[in-house]
Formats: C-alpha cells, structure tokens, sequence
C-alpha cells in the first residue's frame, strides 16, 4: 500500500477514539441533567464536578484526536 | 490558490535574535524572543495591568474591581475552597496564577494574528511539570513516607490491593502527561478545525465563482462554512476558559488528595 494512503486511513482510524468520548459525555452531560432536574437546589455544587468530568472524558477523545495529527503531520 | 497548511499557524519563529550563549555546564542556550515567548509576555503583562489597576481596594468596588473579585472569588469559592478545603488557602496564589495565565495564553491565541503557546506540547508540559512536582513536594513534606498510602485505599482485601496498588501507581505517574497533553490538544485542534472551515470558506467560495450551473453551490457551501467558523469561534472561547479552569481543577484535585491524605474530605 501506499504510504501516504496509509497515513490517511490510520489518522481516520485514529478518529474512532471519539466514539467513546462522544458516548461519554452524552452519559455525563444527561446525567448532571437529570439529577439536576430532580434536585434543583443541589445542581450548581456540582458543576465544578460535571466540568472535570467533562475533561477527563473528553481527554480520552482528544488524545486519539493528537494521534491523529501526529500521523498525518509530523515528518519522520 | 496557496496551499492548505494548518499546522503553520503554530510554528515558532525568532522575532528577536539573541545570538546563543554559552553557560558552562548547559552548553550553548538560544535565548531568542520568538513569537512564542513573545505572547507570554504580551498575556503576561495583560493580566498583571489589570490587576494593578483593579486593586484599589475600594469599599464600593468599580467595574475592573468587581471583575478582578469575581475572578478571585471563583477560584477561592469553587476550586481551592470547594475542592481542597479551607486547607487549600495556602495554594490559592499558585492556582489562581495558573488559571488567569492558562485563559490568557487560550484568548490571546484567539485574537486575529495571535499565537497560541499552549499549543506548543513544551509549554503545557512545563505547567503539568511544575503541578505535578509542587504535588510531590507537598504530598511528601506534609505526610512524609506516608505519601504512599495514597497508592493503597483503606479497607481492601490484600488479593486485590497489590493489583490495585500497581493500577494506582500508574494513574498517578501518567497524570502530567494527561494534564500537558489534554491543553494541548484542545488547543491544537480547535485551532487546526477552525482553520479548515476557514480554508472551505475560500475553496469553496472561488469554485463557485469560477464555475457554472451545479458548481454555483459552492457559493452555498461557502456560506454554510463561514455561519459554521462563527459558531466555532464561539465554542473556542468557551473551550479556552473551560481548559484553563479544568486544569486549575484538576491542579486542585491532585493537591487534594495529597494534603487531606490523612483524614477524608
């Protein structure tokens, strides 16, 4: 195969990481929401904790997203 | 039509030379202002301006009085009081320097013409470095050898602490590497995506003048790619306060576990 045709589908391939930081973050986010929605009063203490969550999740995507950028980017 | 290069944006470049110096013991060191260094001061001095200028320490606070408290007041309330406790007072100083540097590193890079040093992986792993140390110190001037009870949760059955003690270990060691390498691809690629609506925007823009019938579309593509840079924009200055408070968070959490290791909190 060609190299840069290969290059092209590993970086695609790399992007499947963003499956589970999509999936993540909708659990996340729709949880927050519905616990919010249940206890009202309760919600805004728990918003620096729905953030971190947030990050910790998304980071999972984001390195795929790196491994990504470092395939079709960096020179060897 | 020049060609697409996304990753050009974030090359460093001298702006100022400085020919290399020779220390004894490091060798030859390159002390040149290069763009990058160039927006760490720029940033920098921004916020050190502002808060020379808010602090006036009036009764009845003016409008940069009242933003400079509310600042403040988040990072003391949610991160430093909210996370680690009334124990946390003593590192507010080094969080809210984080913070306030990190956002202004973030929406500086925004600006039109901005350079964007925290996606350099350099930078950020420098700030996850220097968290991550200032976690080991405290965790051990404060606990002592008892540092290492963090890495064993109480009340486990002996099969399964050693396995978790490994697991444990691990997810501590790889912290600065999550921490560096989560701004930095945040920040990488919402600029790299930003850019590539911008290069649709053009492409697009001219194969829809160029052409006839169907290819007029373009036109519409276009349009939909600049409604869509707009929104994204949007989205990144959310994303560069967000990243910024995440690691301050997460600074905070770290910090945490190390100095309430003793008695939960």
């Amino acid at each position: 195969m060609d190299v840069t045709a290969a290059k092209y589908i590993g970086a695609g391939l790399a992007m499947t990481g963003l499956i589970g930081a999509g999936a993540g973050l909708g659990i996340l986010f729709g949880n927050y929401l519905q616990a919010a929605i249940r206890n009202p009063s309760a919600a805004a203490g728990e918003r620096v904790w729905l953030f971190l969550g947030m990050a910790l999740a998304e980071s999972m995507g984001i390195f795929g997203l790196v491994m990504g950028f470092v395939i079709l980017f960096v020179k060897v | 039509m020049a060609a697409i290069e996304p990753m050009e944006q974030f090359l460093v470049h001298k702006v100022v030379p400085i020919t290399p110096l020779h220390v004894p013991g490091l060798g030859l060191l390159d002390l040149s202002i290069t763009n990058s260094v160039l927006f760490m001061i720029i940033s920098a001095s921004v916020i050190s301006i502002f808060f020379l200028m808010a602090a006036k320490r009036e009764i009845v606070p003016g409008r940069m009085q009242a933003a400079a408290e509310m600042l403040y007041g988040m990072v003391d309330g949610t991160l430093t009081g909210g996370i680690i406790g009334d124990r946390g007072r003593p590192f507010l100083p080094f969080v809210f320097t984080l913070f306030l540097l990190i956002a202004m590193l973030n929406l500086i890079g925004l600006a039109p013409g901005g350079f964007t040093v925290t996606a350099q992986l350099a930078v950020t792993a420098a700030l996850a470095i220097m968290t991550f140390t200032t976690v080991l110190v405290v965790g051990f001037v404060r606990n002592g050898l008892g540092f290492f009870k963090l890495f064993l949760p109480a009340g486990m059955p002996l099969g399964v602490a050693i396995p978790m003690m490994f697991i444990e270990f691990i997810s501590f060691a790889v912290r600065p590497l999550t921490l560096a390498m989560r701004l930095f691809g945040n920040m990488l690629g919402g600029h790299v995506v930003t850019y590539m609506f911008a290069s649709f925007v053009v492409g697009l823009g001219l194969f829809g003048l160029q052409g006839a019938g169907l290819a007029k579309l373009g036109l519409v593509g276009s349009l939909v790619s600049f409604l869509v840079i707009i929104a994204l924009l949007a989205l990144e200055f959310v994303v560069a306060f967000l990243q910024a408070f995440v690691f301050a968070a997460l600074t905070c959490v770290y910090l945490n576990e190390v100095v309430n290791l003793d008695h939960g909190h």
